[in-house]
């Protein structure tokens, strides 16, 4: 063996990519050259919504100027391209997270509506009333309210995990809620959008496997910043929206296992989702298409696969990376501004940090901020009982995407400084 | 360095002022109406408490409030502007108030809406109206005999 053997790390593609440049992702982005109220525009509001590269723009563009047509319905060839360009998406989105096979992948209009389906179809076709449905305190009103309506109209019961005042799963808590049996789906967020706790989603599976109970995850915001992979990860259904992935809005995905898809009734009916029809009965579609009734968003799912493909050319494993260094770096920061209290201090945690500051709402901090370009959320983030078991009322969140940098970073962090004192 | 020029007209003296230093956020018990109202959205809510002299006019005015500069300013120089009002001179002005907040300008100039000027700088921040306007909203479900106000 050689000296030059020996340095040289094994062959690995993705280390053969270009090497991580925010300068040139921010080049993709047209909007991060925008001026806000005469200033460059700081965004760190990802969270809620990313910005779009000119990948995806294009992408949905040039299907409406080359090839648009309704897919599955036409003979020509417009359709077909359309139909081909769309089923696509569920190749790449089967690959994004792992999925075994590209019929669990469920195109919806985002999250929301994925976890409506699950709460519909699952919930009202497999739950019996009787059995529970266990979410935990950190959710998202997404992962709320539609176990709420499930609870109310079926007779389940709604549990919900405490978690810890760092803003982790109370894993006790957790265990204890599954501990009588009647627990039949477990719902949580694989990363919370106000603290940036990322859940120990295999722990989770395997507590509620052995409770004999399925899992749905929400992974909204880890999709964004982490590899996902559903089978590693022990999850049943993993739901995602495709406008925090730089994907365009009205589309989003329900990935379920198959054997679940296939045991459960259709959540819409209409043209698609069908057999055959007659007046007397319906048969329905094989799975993905049993779930997808009407004409679905065509260019919007053109649109994700562009986000997807944008996502995996700068690679995931770099995305991470740089996400995580700029969170180290902003906690760093953001600790020294006197006043200043980051909510939630998760061991595991991303790119989304909750802030409150003495003297000062959090309304006011984002009007300043606005005022200096920097576009952050400020208010309850769709987490009202999350906010209340913080004792809370409102918070500011920054958060960070693929094309934040340190500089933006440091100008919040100064600015944050002068708008404590605005307010001394 | 901290002085934010572009955001004086939004944040007159007077509103930091009254933000930091409320005149009138304090429990008035007894009182003769009350009334909440909450911002879901944002986590805003505020309760106002009126006492009223014995020919219906309102005596004080008084309010608790989680909430930011703004809704506390307008709480608080709310309460100063209707004391000694009759109902029907609050109602004129809540709406000349409201009209205010979203355009920046008023149909009158009675001494109660001058009083309230200062928060007219808010109609160039459309996100912050609605918290010029929950005292306001909750003020008038107190007339009314309403528990909590209508959501805008
Ligand atoms: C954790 C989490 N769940 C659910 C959602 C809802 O996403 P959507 O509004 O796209 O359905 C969001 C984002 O708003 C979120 O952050």
């Amino acid at each position: 063996m050689n000296a030059e053997t020996k340095i040289r790390p094994p062959f690995d593609a993705a280390r053969e990519r270009a090497p991580f440049d925010v300068a040139r992702i921010r080049e993709d982005f047209p909007i991060l050259s925008q001026m806000v109220h005469g200033k460059q525009l700081v965004f760190l509001d990802s969270a809620a919504s990313a910005q779009k590269p000119r990948a995806v723009i294009a992408a949905m563009t040039s299907a409406m100027e080359t090839q648009y047509a309704n897919v599955h319905r036409g003979l020509h060839w417009m359709s077909e391209r359309t139909s081909d360009a769309y089923e696509g998406v569920r190749d790449k989105v089967a690959a994004l997270i792992n999925a075994p096979s590209r019929a669990e992948i469920v195109f919806t209009r985002n999250t929301t509506e994925s976890i409506n389906l699950v709460a519909h179809s699952y919930g009202r076709g497999i739950l019996k009333p009787g059995q529970a449905v266990l979410i935990t305190a950190m959710e998202h009103h997404a992962n709320i309210v539609p176990w709420q309506m499930l609870r109310d109209a079926h007779g389940v019961e709604l549990r919900v995990a405490p978690i810890t005042d760092a803003g982790e799963l109370d894993m006790e808590g957790f265990a204890k809620c599954l501990e009588d049996g009647r627990v039949g789906l477990v719902a949580v967020t694989h990363m919370s959008n106000v603290l940036g706790t990322y859940l120990p989603i295999q722990r989770i599976a395997a507590l509620t496997h052995a409770a004999g109970a399925q899992l749905l995850v929400d992974g909204s915001q880890a999709v964004v910043h982490r590899a996902v992979d559903v089978q590693a990860l022990g999850a049943d259904f993993y739901v995602f929206t495709g406008h925090k992935l730089y994907g365009p809005t009205g589309i989003g995905v329900l990935w379920a296992r198959r054997a679940l898809l296939d045991a459960m009734p259709p959540f819409m009916g209409g043209g698609d989702m069908i057999g055959s029809v007659s007046f007397e009965r319906s048969t329905w579609a094989e799975v993905p298409h049993k779930f997808e009734a009407g004409t679905p968003a065509i260019l919007e799912a053109i649109g994700l696969g562009a986000a997807i493909d944008y996502v995996n050319a700068v690679g995931m494993d770099a995305i991470s990376a740089h996400e995580s260094a700029l969170t180290d770096h902003a906690i760093a920061k953001l600790s020294e501004i006197d006043g200043l209290t980051i909510i939630g201090r998760a061991q595991d945690r991303g790119g989304v940090i909750s802030f409150t500051m003495d003297g000062a709402h959090a309304h006011d901090v984002a009007t300043l901020l606005d005022r200096n370009g920097i576009a952050v959320r400020a208010g309850q983030h769709c987490a009202e009982p999350l906010m209340r078991r913080l004792g809370l009322s409102s918070t500011a969140r920054a958060s960070f995407g693929i094309y934040t940098t340190p500089e933006e970073i440091d100008f919040l962090a100064a600015t944050l400084v002068r708008v404590r004192s605005f307010f001394q | 360095m901290s002085s934010f020029d572009d955001v004086r007209d939004l944040y007159q003296d007077v509103i930091l002022d009254r933000a930091r230093n409320p005149r009138h956020m304090h429990i008035l018990d007894p009182f003769d109406a009350a009334a909440r109202g909450d911002n879901p959205m944002c986590g805003d809510q505020v309760e106002v408490r009126i006492r009223r002299t014995p020919d219906a006019r309102v005596a004080e005015a008084a309010f608790q409030a989680r909430g930011c500069a703004i809704s506390l300013a307008s709480a608080d120089l709310m309460a100063e502007a209707v004391r000694g009002l009759p109902d029907a001179d609050i109602r004129a002005l809540a709406s000349d108030f409201r009209d205010m907040a979203r355009t920046g300008a008023t149909h009158s100039a009675t001494p109660a809406i001058e009083m309230l000027r200062p928060l007219s700088g808010v109609c160039e921040y459309p996100s912050r109206v609605k918290c010029a306007t929950l005292p306001w909203a909750a003020l008038i479900a107190a007339l009314d005999g309403a528990q909590e106000a209508q959501h805008e």
